[in-house]
């Protein structure tokens, strides 16, 4: 019996060396040190990369942590930087692009990326700043059972089917607050007025400028939308991002939810909540403004980057790590974590949401490199009108007032 | 003690403070004064897994040049200091002129930035520091006329809410608050109004963060005149007893006065410790309704992905002006008694 045991153990042993071998991991003998927030599918692509390519390391480092996108800048700005790579999403490679922080990665991709989808190459002006592997977006969840209940017999499309929903909901006496959002003041109530804005054909910027064009008519309309929405939320809405909302949606007292794709899985799963509520949780599209509009949702990828300021060849050791765990036995080990933009994903019940609204052609989160100081500007902005104490033309002077006096500072504007 | 001898005494303590104190302040200064470069934008294809599209970028090699040329930025003198996001002269020049009552234009200068903050860093500061100081000498003195059993267990519950961390007492507090919580149910219960939401109106944001303070300060200025109050001489309590004092008035006249340089020091920890409130807003959740100056520093620092350096050091070098302002009252007349004691 144990030496049954130790046979088995053996190959098992045999087997994962051949596999570690099988992996190409550039040169040998390089330290890999990776900066990347702290999620499950985050932690599948580094924890892959760790497996496969750690023996011939000098030294393997994974720092997963919310803060990642806080500290990302001051630990790659020395040379040698903190990181030899930083797991990021549209947003924060424009805030390492802005410093100069990350190289490019075209002679990399050559040498060890071939098997990658040339889709999933994050190009800028021609060189690849990035490799992208999986996609996430806000959508629509909704309660199948309380909308029956209520009468309605079809999934919302648009936002002013999800707002006569809500309402039927609450003249049945189901629920008073049947909406959900990710409204809470800062980033989240800056991200959702992004959505409407853009589902109402808004453009952040006047083209090619840093100057701001939010206070139009797609923003006036964005907002008015946006408040029709949260008089059917909980009026503690202003303090709600993403754990509460899951919170709520889990424990049943909401049947109509605009949250992020990621919180598909963990949702459905049954984990933190009642049969009652994941077995009628209805995964899809975004809403739109008209009928087979563009959805309201702003698509995400997270891929990953090499730091400027660290010797080629730990680049190319990080790079070949990081590439080789981007494959379909990645993909299907963890196949309901994440949305992967990679061969062999199948997507399930999880998935649904989020390529319904990328196949009903929603914007890409911008990539430009103020955008953040307007998503700033709008998080602490916004909040005034959606409280009720300002007219929806005067939040959004406020906006672009904010903005201009931050991005004169930065450099944007002068 | 000779100068000499007092020099070299106070030296490693002046030392200190030069470096640690002094030297930042005038470095958050000097950053007060410079804005970035111009950034250098260039327009290219962009490309990545939702399709292509032309976007704006920095250029990086002409931004570096223009950095490594003049490292500290632009100078922008107090530019920052006059902008909207900080004293907004134009802004509210503008708004004297347009508006037609007080009320409206007093509704404008609170929709800038820094005028709401201040409003509110100001509110919280009037109304915690008195309370704390009334109260924690209350206590201190109930608790001194507790037998002596009963002291040792009351001083250690009395202290315990300094005992948590700011950051954790203040989440507490606010999933207690919560419409399912304990606190926020029985409120609605009691007003008979599903609806009614702590976190839903500034009124009451404002108020539970004023209770919160006090709650959290409280220990600091109790432990502080109870000790005071182990050093009150019995003669003199003795004295008043003889001469016909109630309790009450040998509080008012004996134990009060002796303990007024303790109270000075108290009113002037408090006063710098509730001027720079911050912690119970980001656990509260309550940027909505109330945010204090630094609350924005923080957000200038850290929310937009581009730290704004010299927006965060203006509002640093007013918060310190604002800090000044408020202590002199109190440092005159520290400076008065200590000439009195002097003479």
């Amino acid at each position: 019996m144990f030496l049954k045991k130790l046979v088995i153990a053996g190959a098992a042993l045999c087997l994962m060396k051949s596999a570690a071998f099988a992996a190409d991991c550039g040169p040998s003998g390089q330290s890999i040190r990776i900066l990347a927030s702290d999620f499950p599918a985050i932690h599948a692509v580094a924890g892959t990369a760790e497996e496969n390519c750690s023996a011939g390391a000098s030294e393997f480092t994974r720092n997963h942590t919310t803060e990642a996108r806080q500290i990302m800048n001051a630990a790659l700005t020395p040379n040698p930087s903190e990181y030899t790579s930083v797991i990021v999403a549209n947003s924060t490679l424009t805030q390492l692009m802005n410093d100069g922080l990350v190289r490019p990665l075209n002679d990399l991709v050559e040498k060890h990326g071939s098997h990658l989808p040339k889709n999933l190459m994050i190009t800028i002006d021609g060189n690849i700043m990035a490799v992208a592997f999986m996609a996430n977006s806000q959508h629509l969840f909704s309660r199948k059972d309380v909308l029956a209940k209520a009468g309605v017999n079809e999934i919302p499309g648009t936002y002013n089917e999800m707002i006569t929903a809500a309402k039927a909901i609450r003249e049945a006496g189901i629920m008073e607050h049947p909406i959900v959002m990710n409204m809470k003041t800062g980033w989240n109530v800056g991200e959702s007025f992004n959505l409407v804005f853009l589902a109402h054909g808004g453009e952040f910027f006047k083209a090619g400028t840093a100057e701001p064009s939010v206070n139009s008519a797609a923003g006036v309309a964005a907002l008015n939308t946006l408040r029709e929405l949260v008089e059917y939320a909980h009026p503690d809405h202003l303090t709600q991002a993403s754990n509460e909302t899951q919170a709520i949606w889990e424990a049943g007292e909401a049947a109509l939810g605009i949250m992020w794709g990621s919180r598909g899985a963990p949702i459905l799963d049954d984990e933190g909540s009642s049969a009652e509520v994941t077995s009628n949780t209805v995964l899809s599209s975004a809403p739109s403004v008209e009928p087979g509009g563009i959805p309201g949702a702003t698509l995400w990828w997270d891929g990953f980057t090499i730091s400027k300021n660290v010797s080629d060849a730990e680049a190319e050791a990080t790079f070949a790590a990081l590439a080789s765990a981007l494959n379909s036995d990645m993909v299907a080990a963890h196949n309901d974590e994440a949305v992967w933009l990679l061969d062999g994903f199948k997507p399930g019940a999880a998935a649904a949401g989020v390529s319904a609204t990328a196949q009903g052609g929603a914007a890409p989160y911008p990539m430009l490199p103020q955008i953040g100081l307007l998503h700033n500007a709008l998080g602490s902005e916004l909040s005034d009108f959606l409280k009720g104490e300002e007219s929806a033309e005067k939040a959004l002077a406020d906006v672009e007032a904010a903005y201009v006096t931050a991005a004169k500072e930065a450099g944007f504007l002068q | 003690m000779k100068h000499r001898a007092f020099f070299w005494f106070i030296l490693p303590t002046l030392a200190a403070m030069t470096l640690f104190i002094a030297l930042p302040i005038v470095s958050v200064f000097v950053q007060s004064l410079y804005v970035q470069h111009e950034q250098v934008l260039v327009i290219s294809e962009n490309c990545g897994p939702f399709g292509c599209k032309q976007s704006t970028s920095v250029d990086i090699a002409a931004t570096e040049k223009l950095r490594e040329e003049a490292p500290l930025g632009q100078f922008n003198g107090f530019g920052t200091y006059s902008n909207r996001s900080h004293l907004a002269f134009a802004e509210v020049g503008a708004a004297w002129a347009t508006s037609d009552t007080i009320d409206a234009f007093w509704d404008e200068v609170v929709n800038l930035p820094f005028y709401g903050a201040l409003t509110f860093t100001l509110t919280y500061t009037a109304a915690v520091t008195p309370l704390v100081l009334l109260l924690g000498l209350a206590i201190a003195i109930g608790v001194n006329s507790l037998p002596s059993i009963l002291k040792g267990p009351s001083i250690f519950v009395s202290l315990l809410p300094f005992l948590v961390t700011p950051l954790v007492g203040s989440l507490i507090l606010f999933w207690m608050v919560d419409s399912d919580g304990v606190i926020g149910a029985i409120i609605q219960l009691i007003f008979d109004d599903p609806n009614l939401s702590l976190k839903a109106s500034a009124a009451l944001t404002w108020t539970m963060l004023i209770l919160y303070g006090v709650w959290h300060t409280l220990p600091f200025s109790f432990i502080v005149f109870y000790a005071g109050l182990q050093t009150v001489p019995l003669e003199t309590l003795e004295a008043a007893q003889v001469d016909g004092a109630t309790k009450w008035q040998r509080t008012i006249y004996v134990v009060v006065p002796h303990l007024v340089p303790l109270i000075s020091f108290v009113t002037l920890m408090l006063l710098m410790d509730n001027f720079r409130v911050f912690e119970p807003i980001v656990s509260f959740s309550a940027e909505a309704h109330a945010r204090s100056l630094s609350w924005i520093i923080f957000n200038d620092l850290r929310e937009s992905g581009n730290p704004l350096y010299g927006s965060a050091g203006a509002t640093s070098m007013l918060t310190i002006l604002g800090v000044v302002f408020l202590l002199t009252p109190v440092l005159i007349r520290t400076w008065r008694d200590f000439k009195g004691a002097g003479r």
